[in-house]
């Protein structure tokens, strides 16, 4: 089994960049078995698409605007996710939902997809997260290794010593 | 009577590009475009440490990293007048050549193509008249019957299934669409052929940059890769043959396939050279340098006046003053505190002012730069042109042959005149990356030739002095001039300020009210339904707009993208 954990979003933005930060802190406090791999997407788009092709699960981590709460935990999949591909505007701007679309049409989609998140509270420019999100983000890392244990993969704190 | 057409985003998601036109008689008036998000990143980097600025700047954009990190090392280097080892050199010409290659690839098959391919037509062709309508064209080996067939059963399977809804607002049978169906097979099969062939370019760049997509092998003084004939840990002649084999395929693509394409497209639609010229003044810097200093280029800039070759004055160092004295920028209808006129990049202050959008006052995030008050256009148009003035050979050859193909295809004699427009944007793109494919190969050879001459060294120590220092970084980037303006005083950064492609492009309006190169450009583009403006995305996106990809925010909430009313 392959599964990658994209972080995506900008960090000069503050809570735009929750996914990235949150993929960082993922790597520092979990032991991640060797099936996950890690990605700092940034604001990338075809780029990413060698990374992300023929995978068994896609779990993708970003800030979204749902209208809630400032730091509301968000989970996206199935029948939520048309969604994310409704809002581009037209065909011809590569995203990351691009890619995804151009991999359905090669037929090597990854086989499972959710994207976890946060309602952002500040989209303005700096380098730190907002103090909702910030304090938030446990909430984040956990939704993400539930994800994780849902197919199958232990990702235990490494303080836990479960290694 | 007029209506007014507005399309926000034009780019993505979050709209940092909007667009207004005013449409009369089934034609663009006047327009407006306009950046719709403040991007102050410079403000972030007041009082940092110079060596750490590229790391930061290289997030401002998400799918130009290298080229932010490359001109903020380059003005460091420029302020401290360092010079560089060749090796570093080249492996930062590698990258860059190998990312221009990537950009314009995906730009054309995966952003553009589809302003004037109808996908749903190529259901329609005959897959052996296709094959053969290409056989006649390129020696490429993806282009039989077999592969066409194969393409069209997929294609037929997806819309079978519904799932053509990913590729939402594809404007399938809009009346400015006149391919017919085998040359839209064609493209089709040549989309999906791109998407195997660019990650070669992004392979590239990931094993000379240490990662993709953010490059962390520069440093202020050269590049962090450790050269070595044999050795697993660092950058060997084993892993740099394999690099090789990328280039190469790259190459066969770039001349047989994306090459004929953009001819077959541009010779489809005759119409389209009289379309979207605008502004011709044009400016590009040199690029590719071959030696410590900055002072000699493989592929020559400088700029052009009025559209006329013989008023080239070429930019010969990344140190000349032509260039460094004659930028400055504007922000009479941009949202911040003015009032002082334009100002040069090292005085250049972002304030931020806010207030709604008005036609004739302040309306985008954007500043307005001018090259000696005037406004220009950057982007590979101007590249092409500036080095076929220069008398660069390789240049003059693919233009050429283009050129030659385009009339091959149009059945009449199309000339370098027709560059000057919105399709001959895509057609000069696709010579720039011919020539950019070919300087890949020979930088990968300069820096062979220079290992097995014994030199292995790739980095010089910076050290910064007291007091005040100004420098600047010029890179020419896939979309046009790049440059980043530092002011260093007592080893931290005082002042910066970055004067992006986009920025020459899409400016509003400057001091003189006069518009930026998509205003102007858009003036007399048709549109034949307003709320279906494929024609003014057409010239738009012949640009390669890239403002949008700073912010990558899901939003669940659909919002209309173009709004008509009557002006």
């Amino acid at each position: 089994m392959r599964v990658v954990v994209l972080g995506v979003g900008n960090v000069l933005l503050s809570d735009e960049g929750l996914g990235v930060r949150a993929v960082e802190r993922l790597q520092r406090i979990n032991c991640l078995p060797p099936e996950v791999e890690v990605i700092d997407g940034g604001t990338s788009g075809m780029e990413l698409l060698e990374q992300i092709e023929g995978i068994d699960a896609l779990i993708m981590v970003d800030a979204i605007r749902a209208g809630a709460p400032p730091a509301t935990p968000i989970r996206l999949a199935g029948e939520a996710l048309p969604v994310f591909f409704r809002t581009r505007l037209s065909p011809h701007q590569v995203g990351l939902s691009d890619v995804l679309a151009s991999l359905e049409l090669l037929g090597r989609s990854p086989r499972h997809i959710c994207i976890l998140g946060l309602q952002p509270q500040s989209l303005a420019l700096g380098m730190e997260l907002s103090r909702a999100v910030e304090e938030g983000m446990p909430a984040l890392l956990a939704m993400v290794t539930a994800e994780l244990a849902s197919l199958g993969l232990a990702a235990p704190a490494k303080s836990c010593g479960g290694s | 009577m007029s209506q007014r057409v507005t399309i926000d985003p034009v780019t993505r998601i979050e709209g940092h590009l909007r667009v207004d036109v005013e449409v009369d008689g089934g034609k663009v008036k006047k327009a407006w475009a306009s950046g719709q998000m403040w991007r102050g990143v410079e403000n972030i980097l007041i009082g940092r440490d110079p060596r750490d600025a590229w790391a930061i700047t290289q997030r401002i954009c998400g799918v130009c990293t290298t080229v932010h990190a490359l001109a903020s090392v380059r003005s460091v280097e420029n302020a401290l007048q360092l010079e560089l080892p060749v090796n570093a050199q080249y492996i930062r010409n590698m990258i860059i050549l190998a990312h221009a290659v990537h950009d314009h690839i995906v730009h054309f098959y995966h952003l553009s193509a589809l302003d004037w391919v109808d996908v749903t037509s190529a259901l329609k062709a005959d897959p052996a008249k296709a094959a053969s309508l290409a056989e006649s064209l390129s020696s490429w080996s993806g282009n039989s019957k077999a592969e066409f067939s194969k393409v069209q059963q997929r294609l037929s399977g997806f819309v079978g299934t519904g799932q053509l809804g990913i590729f939402t607002n594809g404007y399938w049978g809009h009346p400015a669409m006149k391919l017919p169906p085998e040359i839209n097979l064609i493209a089709v099969a040549h989309y999906l052929q791109a998407l195997e062939v660019q990650r070669h370019a992004n392979k590239v760049v990931s094993i000379l940059g240490g990662k993709t997509p953010h490059i962390q092998n520069v440093v202020v003084g050269g590049v962090a890769n450790a050269l070595a004939v044999d050795s697993q840990a660092v950058l060997t002649v084993e892993r740099l043959l394999a690099v090789k084999d990328w280039i190469d395929q790259l190459a066969d693509f770039v001349k047989n396939v994306y090459l004929v394409d953009v001819a077959v497209v541009g010779g489809s639609y005759p119409e389209w050279t009289q379309i979207g010229r605008g502004i011709v003044d044009y400016l590009c810097v040199p690029d590719i340098p071959l030696d410590g200093r900055n002072t000699e280029f493989a592929l020559p800039g400088g700029h052009i006046a009025g559209g006329d070759l013989a008023s080239f004055k070429q930019i010969r160092t990344h140190d000349d003053a032509y260039f460094k004295d004659g930028v400055s920028e504007s922000v009479k209808h941009s949202w911040y505190e003015g009032g002082k006129g334009p100002l040069h990049p090292y005085k250049g202050e972002t304030r931020p002012q806010y207030t709604d959008f008005q036609d004739d006052g302040k309306y985008s995030w954007l500043k307005s730069p001018t090259f000696y008050d005037k406004p220009m256009q950057v982007g590979p148009l101007p590249r092409v042109l500036a080095m076929v003035a220069a008398g660069h050979k390789p240049t003059i050859d693919y233009a050429a042959h283009a050129l030659e193909l385009v009339s091959t295809v149009a059945k009449t004699k199309v000339g370098i005149d027709a560059l000057h427009s919105t399709i001959g944007r895509h057609a000069a793109r696709a010579v720039a990356c011919a020539v950019e494919v070919d300087e890949l190969a020979r930088q990968w050879d300069l820096l062979l030739a220079s290992m097995a001459k014994g030199d292995l060294k790739t980095f010089n120590k910076p050290v910064f002095p007291q007091g005040e220092i100004t420098g600047v970084g010029m890179h020419e980037a896939p979309r046009g001039v790049l440059s980043h303006w530092i002011v260093i005083r007592d080893g931290k950064i005082r002042n910066y300020q970055c004067v992006v492609p986009t920025t020459w492009n899409a400016a509003p309006r400057n001091e003189r009210d006069e518009p930026g190169a998509y205003e102007a450009c858009l003036a007399g583009t048709p549109v034949a339904i307003p709320d279906q403006p494929l024609e003014v995305l057409r010239t738009v996106h012949s640009f390669d707009p890239c403002l949008a990809c700073a912010v990558h925010v899901v939003d669940q909430e659909r919002q209309p993208v173009i709004r008509v009313k009557a002006a």
